[in-house]
């Protein structure tokens, strides 16, 4: 591996990917929600859960009978797995609803209430 | 109530493929997608594809959307609805749809389903940790939004689908630890496992994983050996330092929507599961439903295009709008279909799809309750 493989590889971990070979990703406007109280910037355009995972958070609920931690699993919006609390809505599929500024998400209890 | 010829669900390769042709023939096509784009897996498949010559070969999937999508809104005959999700059907005929916060009746003359498909899960223990995902999933979150899903990856499956994500992973920068198969060779191509292989990256068949450890989210994979029977072996288990367990262990057709509506279903394992039973023109035995594409039995996206075309064009015959050609361009499809279904690699897919047009272990009492 070369220097600046190496270098790449420790660039990306925890952030956007950067440079890719073949992928240009468009970032331009950025904005900001809250996760849990606290502030996390995103590019519109993001889903809610891959720009969590974008900011280090990969823990998005935890299973209502159990309580086991629960995260992103078909990121298409299939599985449930990715399911929060968002503006005040629960059961909401964080893997294919997309960001917006001041958004409030939370990590929902149980099942959830309407 | 909206009326239309034809109503596509599924906005990805087949369905795609479907509309343009159906509307290219002159039929009226509504099609509906819950996502926000088009495109359905085509837009994280980076790789080129293979393929027969006529469809798409050496094409980037990200071009194939492009060049599909550009189609579709070209046309005026598709009316594409973004974010809608088909609910239910209806005995008279009429499909509702969630649109724009709507509830929308739509009353079509035939409907093509292209639901694709979802991802099998594997049984393990911890195999609900954060940090288990799909391969798909892995594909969404690194080529569509540019985010890497961790720093070491565990793949398990050495189908096509696992040695091309984990040459994406290589690709993205992320460091890929290791390849596990159950089978005591390599399912995919050789040429996707030379590229691997050559970078280093250990392919271990005659593997599995045994579990995942981890407290918050997966901090390291059990991986063991299995024996002619598929036993695990004892004493063989071997620790992984992943934060990352990618699982390509294939797919299963997403049917419910032709469950509902009484389609005729059948348990084709070679197709990877659940599939309705349907003549050589995609036509199923619900006479307004016709499939396509993973929906219709797990293949791949020239595959799904092609299947596109065949139930686009068999939906324009059988309401009659249709112009002479679409018989021979039907034909047309048909034949490169089995080109490209033939050969070793296609033998498990003739097989099943033997299976499928026969009906044989048909599941209809499995779902007598629900229709």
């Amino acid at each position: 591996m070369t220097q600046v493989d190496i270098q790449r590889k420790e660039e990306v971990f925890m952030e956007r990917i950067k440079n890719h070979p073949i992928l240009d990703f468009k970032r331009e406007e950025k904005v900001t929600f809250e996760y849990n109280g606290q502030k996390i910037k995103a590019y519109k355009g993001e889903t809610i859960a891959a720009a969590l995972h974008a900011a280090g958070i990969k823990q998005l609920k935890h299973s209502p009978k159990k309580e086991r931690p629960r995260g992103l699993f078909c990121a298409i919006g299939n599985c449930s797995s990715c399911l929060m609390e968002v503006d005040g809505v629960p059961n909401v599929k964080t893997c294919v609803t997309k960001v917006e500024e001041g958004m409030v998400v939370r990590e929902q209890k149980g099942h959830g209430d309407l | 109530m909206i009326y239309t010829d034809i109503l596509i669900i599924g906005g990805g390769p087949a369905g795609l493929s479907a509309a343009i042709t159906a509307a290219e023939k002159g039929a009226d096509v509504i099609l509906i997608e819950r996502d926000d784009i088009l495109g359905g897996q085509l837009v994280k498949q980076t790789h080129r594809f293979f393929g027969s010559k006529n469809e798409h070969a050496g094409t980037r999937g990200i071009s194939i959307a492009e060049e599909l999508k550009s189609k579709v809104f070209a046309n005026d005959n598709i009316e594409v609805m973004l974010e809608g999700t088909a609910q239910g059907y209806y005995d008279d005929g009429v499909v509702t749809v969630s649109h724009e916060k709507r509830y929308k009746k739509i009353m079509p003359k035939k409907i093509i389903v292209a639901t694709g498909a979802s991802e099998k899960m594997l049984p393990f223990p911890n195999n609900d940790l954060p940090g288990v995902y799909g391969a798909g999933a892995v594909q969404t979150l690194m080529n569509v939004y540019g985010v890497v899903p961790g720093k070491k990856v565990l793949m398990i499956g050495a189908g096509n689908i696992g040695l091309i994500v984990s040459y994406q992973l290589m690709q993205a920068g992320v460091d890929v630890v290791g390849i596990v198969e159950a089978a005591p060779k390599i399912g995919g191509y050789l040429v996707h496992a030379s590229k691997i292989r050559r970078a280093g990256v250990p392919i271990y068949t005659g593997h599995t994983i045994k579990e995942a450890l981890g407290k918050e989210s997966v901090e390291k994979a059990v991986i063991c050996e299995l024996d002619e029977n598929w036993n695990e072996v004892e004493g063989s288990e071997k620790e992984l330092d992943v934060d990352t367990i990618c699982l390509a262990v294939g797919l299963k057709p997403i049917s419910d929507f032709l469950i509902q509506a009484g389609c005729e279903m059948a348990y084709v394992p070679h197709l990877g599961g659940d599939v309705a039973i349907r003549d050589e023109n995609l036509k199923t035995t619900n006479d307004k439903f016709y499939v396509a594409g993973d929906s219709a039995g797990i293949e791949e996206a020239t595959a799904a295009i092609l299947e596109g075309e065949v139930a686009g064009l068999s939906a324009v015959i059988d309401i009659g709008c249709s112009e002479e050609s679409s018989e021979n361009d039907r034909n047309e499809a048909k034949k490169q279909l089995a080109d490209l279904r033939r050969g070793p690699v296609g033998k498990k897919i003739r097989e099943g799809l033997k299976l499928a047009k026969e009906g044989k272990n048909a599941g209809k009492n499995r779902y007598s309750n629900i229709s």
